[in-house]
């Protein structure tokens, strides 16, 4: 009988769609005393959540709120009163109760948090100058806000080789604080189950399956864990170096596409907050830096919602299968292939975005400026890691040329910027340049949840009837919730579509599909939120923005959709640089050259792809490995 | 057959009865001579089945099967002893029975009909051989409750159980009493939980009976991981249908269908034992649907722990058992509200499940009247280390130790002084000889910086080094430790770290104070009992043999002649022969010499086995202080844990 025991799991478990809190939810309060001050919480709070809430500052490391309440760290000790004795609790776990007397910052509190916080440094390569992650790291504040100078206890440390055999993720386990952020954040949110606990005591890391790198695990490479680090343990790959030896050869057309979501982020690396659009500042920025040419990726999002909308209308008619699956998102693509192979005749034949970007500027821009394309450098700023992937794909060349050279991510960008000493909030604005650098509002959109779909919608919509109607108010496809369903009406046929955003959410949505349910199109972004949660995008780490939550993802979608509206051409097909485009050079949607330059095909890949024994080689955790049978 | 009914139980009971009386001392006119062979862990690896095979088959060329049974037991607890057998009627008990021996006990004893002297216990003290168990000192003391049945009955028959009155208070529980009536008896009786934090079990069980989820699980908790513990195993090897009995209790008390039990893989005959004793209560209708013909379900299945001690903790003991990593989590919530996918679960100890048993058979009334104030009933305790009768043994709660120590145990051997005595395992302390009149409960062991733990007792004399012996616990709970929390995984590793430069003459006066410091802050702040105790063998050597932290740290020097590094062989050229066995016996060539010259040790050489000073005819290797750390006194090194040169290097 108990095979068919049902697995719940555990008390802190939410989907994604919960990562927001919802508002309207109604909530008993309670009373608490926090440092001999009395404050409201909501019932069900921890202490750190009510403290918070109250104004007071509880530093903590492995916490993630609504995904990772573990009290692993310890650094975010308080002492409670119970019936008179004191003891020591982790807040973030530790329920909020009426009546209850919290101190957290009495004089045991603070020695024992030191103390725990100078164990993890420890066994912690402080490498803090050079660290990728340095004025932008959690472990480095706790450590500072705790006034350590100096490490009272010492010992062996760990020598583990790094991980970098993947083009998109590096993982230090030297720099691991085990607080196994990337590990919730991959099982719980993601539902990947990349990262886990191995070995024990002091030898433990958080890794994947026998130490495996990345690249041999079914890693989707979105990145998310990259922003839960809060340290520099797992870091995008960076190809800064690259970029500058292109920029610096004289010999290189370095030409630049900037992702729609990246106007919309860039400004918070650089202290605005988030939402604030920097779209003129960016392009100022680029040429700063020295690129010759700077467009926008949203350009070729016009162009996608041209092709992929015909594809709707072509599979409507009977031709391919239907569900139309989007491809814009890599890390989806990835996903799919690894754990939905059967739906990959599904998912459309467009390349995304910035990969047509790069077989058009090695083609129509090398034909069009009179420049030989072996010259060209394409070099994409993506809100993603795993764009880095997609863009080393060996299907995404057009004959002997990679599409894309370089990815770089917001936070590449905004280093590169730093480099150059550029000061970027005094920069003048400045625009994109033609022909690939205008867009219409449905290219913008793009970069959150649902853009894709609400963008390609109002071309599909134009092409079955004909007319510039009223844009359609497609209220149902916005917003944060997990899985959003709605029906839309094209001509006289109702089309179910869904969009789903993180791919625990999609996982959900494919088993509906699997389990029969009808559905005409659907958009699936890989990061909650879509790309302005992207894995690429800054990391809300440093003193002045420790904000963990998940929340200022709303920020930068609503600038996006405030882009959108402000523009005068708001749906793909208006965008007279891309009808152009089609005049010169590709014909016709779908048409051969199309076919040629801007679709592609997928790969499955299994769930245990290249998979081979004898990970970490090191001077701890190698020893269980050695002795693996080799198979 | 099905049982269905407690007259159903009787008629087993009177069919088994007589061979359980002969074996308690009837002298029934049975006609029948049963040998009792020991089949318990310690026994099985001192061949007891081969005497055990080797008996049946003498029995069956001499024609005697008819009038003579074999029967395998549990343990009886004379582990030092064994393989134990014991003939009946006459309660001959004899010990190291080889198969060797086989032969001449039955031709004398069994055809002769005279007992065979040169198997039985001799006591050295006296001088005098004994014939039964009332006459050895080692039972002397003890009142065997809760193992009662072990090395009486054989466990792998569900008849004899139920032949000493087992499955009867189950059978009454269901037919004729409300689960209230039957947590208020458990509470009681004081009961209180066996697996070391000493929680009061009738509380536990209101707790989760009064939970509204369903389903909700019982689980037994049989990872007994502390080393040289070895209660919970005698317990399911010996008597494994009374856990089956009380767990079946505990679901009818608090509205569980479906429980089980989390053994340790290592324990085969243990896993063998249950696994027939779930089989058989299932064929006899003790478990599954509707015992008794009520409408009360319950059955049992194993969970194999693969020997993480953390996972004698009962979240981690939760995780394993739903196949996740075995790592704790914080509480609340309390395995009773949620517990085994996240549905309220009952969690007991083994030996806290033999209580049950014995509290209902015989009312909370009387096991309420047994032990101290505040920790009723007995104790089980597994004796070890330097003592004369290691083995397995049961005594009232509030028993000296010095009368577990020196008159169960016999005292320390080669005339050696009591130094201390480790209880709790990993988790525990040192008592030193001052507190040996201390009456044994929870709350007296906690006082003195130990804890009472699942039971494991560890004597120790004058050889054993302290410091060392703190190193060796903090070892193994650092190695144990799941990796979760930041005190235990990183925090117990320093502590060791700082053990290990004092073991090995690099420690600094310093290092005692961080010693102390950090050993409150990992009690402090670590996430589960593993942490929040692993630093208790070094408080508690601390606070009772300071001095020998200071000798090893001040004077270089280890008073016990344990920690090598601190240790120096030196030939003594008077006494040496120049006889060449100790350069032979050198597995590091350390050790050169001449015909007709006196041998020498190379120090820089010599790792310390002291295997020279084993093969020595005439005991001319001495072991010292060693020489050159002895000479830099207490200036010695620069070994500060404030962090050599290269760690300040990466700050």
């Amino acid at each position: 009988m108990e095979e068919k025991l049902e697995y719940t799991p555990g008390p802190v478990i939410r989907k994604t769609g919960q990562l927001y809190d919802n508002p309207e939810k109604e909530v008993e309060k309670i009373k608490l005393t926090i440092d001999c001050r009395e404050v409201t919480a909501d019932k069900g709070m921890s202490v750190l959540e009510a403290a918070r809430l109250a104004g007071i500052e509880i530093p903590s490391l492995c916490y993630l709120r609504h995904i990772n309440e573990t009290g692993s760290c310890r650094v975010c000790l308080v002492e409670v009163e119970v019936k008179g004795t004191k003891t020591l609790q982790a807040s973030c776990v530790y329920p909020a109760t009426a009546g209850l007397v919290v101190h957290t910052t009495s004089p045991r509190v603070r020695r024992v948090r030191k103390t725990m916080v100078e164990l993890l440094l420890s066994d912690h390569h402080r490498e803090c100058t050079t660290c990728i992650r340095n004025l932008n790291c959690e472990l480095q504040n706790v450590a500072d806000s705790l006034g350590i100078r100096n490490l009272k206890y010492t010992g062996e440390m760990k020598a583990l080789q790094v991980q970098n055999d993947n083009p998109y993720i590096v993982r230090d386990y030297n720099k691991c604080i085990k607080c196994r952020r990337c590990e919730a954040i991959c099982s719980k949110v993601q539902e990947i189950n990349v990262y886990s606990a191995l070995y024990r005591n002091y030898d433990t890391i958080i890794a994947p399956a026998f130490g495996q790198d990345l690249s041999r695990v079914a890693c989707i490479a979105c990145g998310q864990c990259v922003l839960a680090c809060p340290t520099g343990s797992i870091t995008e790959k960076e190809c800064i170096e690259s970029v500058w030896e292109a920029l610096e050869d004289p010999d290189k057309y370095v030409v630049v596409q900037t992702a729609p979501s990246i106007q919309v982020t860039l400004g918070e690396e650089f202290g605005f907050p988030a939402g604030s659009v920097v779209t003129g500042k960016l392009a100022a920025a680029l040429r700063r830096l020295g690129f010759d040419r700077v467009f926008a990726t949203d350009f070729t999002a016009d162009l996608a919602v041209m092709e992929e909308a015909h594809e709707l209308l072509e599979r409507l008619e009977g031709r391919g299968k239907l569900p139309l699956l989007t491809s814009c998102c890599p890390g989806w693509v990835k996903f799919a292939e690894h754990f939905y192979p059967e739906y990959l005749d599904n998912l459309s034949t467009c390349k995304s975005p910035h990969e047509m970007f790069g077989a058009l500027t090695k083609t129509y821009i090398a034909r069009k400026e009179g420049i030989d394309p072996e010259k060209i450098v394409v070099v994409a700023i993506m809100p993603c890691t795993a764009k880095k992937f997609e863009a080393a794909r060996p299907e995404m060349g057009t004959g002997e040329f990679k599409d894309v050279d370089w990815v770089l991510t917001t936070r590449e960008l905004a280093r590169m910027i730093r480099q150059a000493d550029i000061s970027f909030p005094d920069l003048q604005e400045e625009e994109y340049d033609s022909p690939m650098g205008t867009a219409s509002g449905a290219g913008a959109i793009f970069g959150s949840t649902g853009g894709v779909l609400e963008a390609a919608v109002r071309t599909a919509c134009h092409l079955t009837t004909g007319k510039e109607a009223d844009l359609p108010d497609y209220e149902e496809l916005r917003g944060f919730s997990g899985l959003k369903e709605a029906e839309v009406l094209l001509k006289d046929r109702k089309l179910k579509v869904a969009i789903a955003h993180g791919t625990g959410n999609a996982r959900v949505l494919l088993e509906r599909l699997r389990a029969g349910e009808t559905f005409h199109f659907v958009e699936i972004m890989a990061c909650p939120g879509g790309c302005v949660g992207g894995g690429g995008q800054p990391i809300y780490g440093s003193r002045e923005r420790k904000e963990v939550s998940l929340d200022y993802r709303h920020n930068r979608a609503d600038a996006l959709g405030r882009i959108d509206a402000a523009k005068t051409l708001r749906r793909s097909h208006e965008n007279p640089d891309v009808l152009r485009l089609y005049k010169e050079f590709l014909g016709q949607p779908l048409g051969e050259v199309s076919r040629n330059l801007l679709h592609t095909c997928y790969t499955p890949r299994g769930k245990l792809p290249g998979f081979q024994f004898g990970g970490i080689k090191g001077s701890h955790a190698g020893h269980a490995l050695d002795n693996m049978p080799d198979t | 057959m099905i049982i269905k009914s407690i007259e159903d139980l009787k008629e087993v009971k009177e069919k088994y009865e007589p061979l359980i009386k002969q074996r308690l001392g009837h002298r029934n006119g049975l006609g029948l001579t049963q040998i009792l062979v020991c089949s318990g862990t310690a026994c099985h690896s001192s061949e007891s089945r081969e005497v055990r095979l080797e008996l049946e088959q003498e029995l069956a060329r001499r024609g005697l099967e008819e009038q003579t049974r074999v029967v395998k037991t549990g343990c009886f607890g004379f582990c030092e002893y064994g393989p134990i057998v014991m003939v009946h009627p006459g309660e001959i008990f004899y010990c190291q029975v080889r198969p060797g021996d086989v032969r001449e006990l039955v031709e004398k004893h069994l055809i002769g009909g005279q007992v065979l002297e040169r198997l039985l216990y001799h006591n050295d003290s006296t001088g005098k051989r004994t014939q039964t168990i009332e006459d050895i000192h080692f039972f002397q003391a003890q009142r065997r409750i809760v193992l009662r049945n072990c090395g009486v009955i054989n466990p792998e028959e569900i008849g004899e159980y139920i032949a000493r009155d087992g499955y009867f208070a189950l059978a009454d529980v269901v037919l004729h009493k409300n689960r209230e009536e039957v947590i208020e008896m458990i509470k009681k009786s004081g009961l209180r939980g066996r697996g070391g934090a000493g929680f009061p079990t009738g509380r536990k069980w209101e707790l989760t009976a009064a939970q509204d989820i369903r389903p909700k699980y019982v689980v037994c908790n049989a990872d007994e991981g502390d080393p040289g513990a070895f209660m919970d195993r005698s317990i399911l090897e010996g008597d494994p249908h009374s856990v089956l009995e009380a767990m079946t209790v505990a679901g009818y008390c608090i509205g569980a269908n479906q429980g089980f039990i989390y053994v340790r893989a290592e324990y085969p005959i243990a896993v063998e034992r249950l696994e027939l004793a779930i089989e058989q209560a299932r064929e006899a209708g003790l478990l599954g649907k509707g015992l008794f013909g009520t409408d009360f379900d319950f059955d049992l299945s194993l969970r194999f722990g693969a020997g993480a001690f953390v996972c004698g903790e009962e979240t981690a003991l939760l995780h394993s058992v739903m196949g996740q990593r075995g790592e704790p989590r914080p509480r609340p919530p309390y395995p009773a509200q949620e517990g085994l996918w996240g549905k309220p679960t009952l969690i007991n100890n083994v030996e806290t499940f033999a209580n049950i048993t014995v509290v209902l058979r015989e009312g909370w009334e009387w096991y309420q009247g047994q032990g101290t104030s505040t920790s009723k009933g007995s104790k089980v305790f597994s004796l070890a280390g330097k003592i004369y009768n290691t083995g397995l043994i049961e005594v009232p709660m509030g028993t000296t130790l010095r009368t577990i120590i020196f008159d169960i145990g016999g005292g320390i051997p080669g005339n050696r002084q009591f130094k201390a005595v480790q209880t709790g395992g990993p988790s525990g302390g040192c008592i030193p000889a001052k507190y040996l009149d201390l009456p044994i409960d929870y709350e007296s062991l906690k006082e003195t910086g130990s804890m009472m733990g699942s039971g494991g007792m560890i004597v120790m004399d004058e050889g054993d080094c302290m410091v060392d012996i703190a190193r060796f616990y903090l070892e193994f709970s650092q190695d144990e430790s799941c990796g979760r929390c930041t005190p235990c995984r990183v925090g117990t590793k320093r502590l060791l770290e700082i053990l290990i430069r004092i073991t090995e003459g690099q420690g600094e006066m310093e290092d005692l104070e961080m010693l102390e410091e950090l050993s409150y802050d990992i009690r402090d702040a670590s996430l589960c009992g593993l942490g929040q105790t692993a630093p208790n063998p070094v408080l508690s050597t601390l606070r009772y043999f300071r001095n020998e932290y200071v000798t090893h740290v001040r004077d270089k020097r280890c008073p016990a002649g344990v920690c090598k590094a601190l240790l120096h062989y030196t030939v003594d050229e008077e006494k040496c022969i120049a006889c060449g066995l100790c350069a032979k016996a050198c597995a590091a060539q350390a050790i050169t010499g001449a015909p007709k010259q006196p041998y020498r040790i190379d120090p820089e050489k010599c790792t310390r086995c002291a295997a020279c000073v084993a093969k020595c005819p005439r005991q001319a290797i001495q072991k010292g202080i060693r020489k050159d750390v002895a000479d830099l006194g207490g200036e010695a090194g620069i070994y500060a844990g404030a962090g050599d040169t290269e760690n300040r290097a990466t700050l």
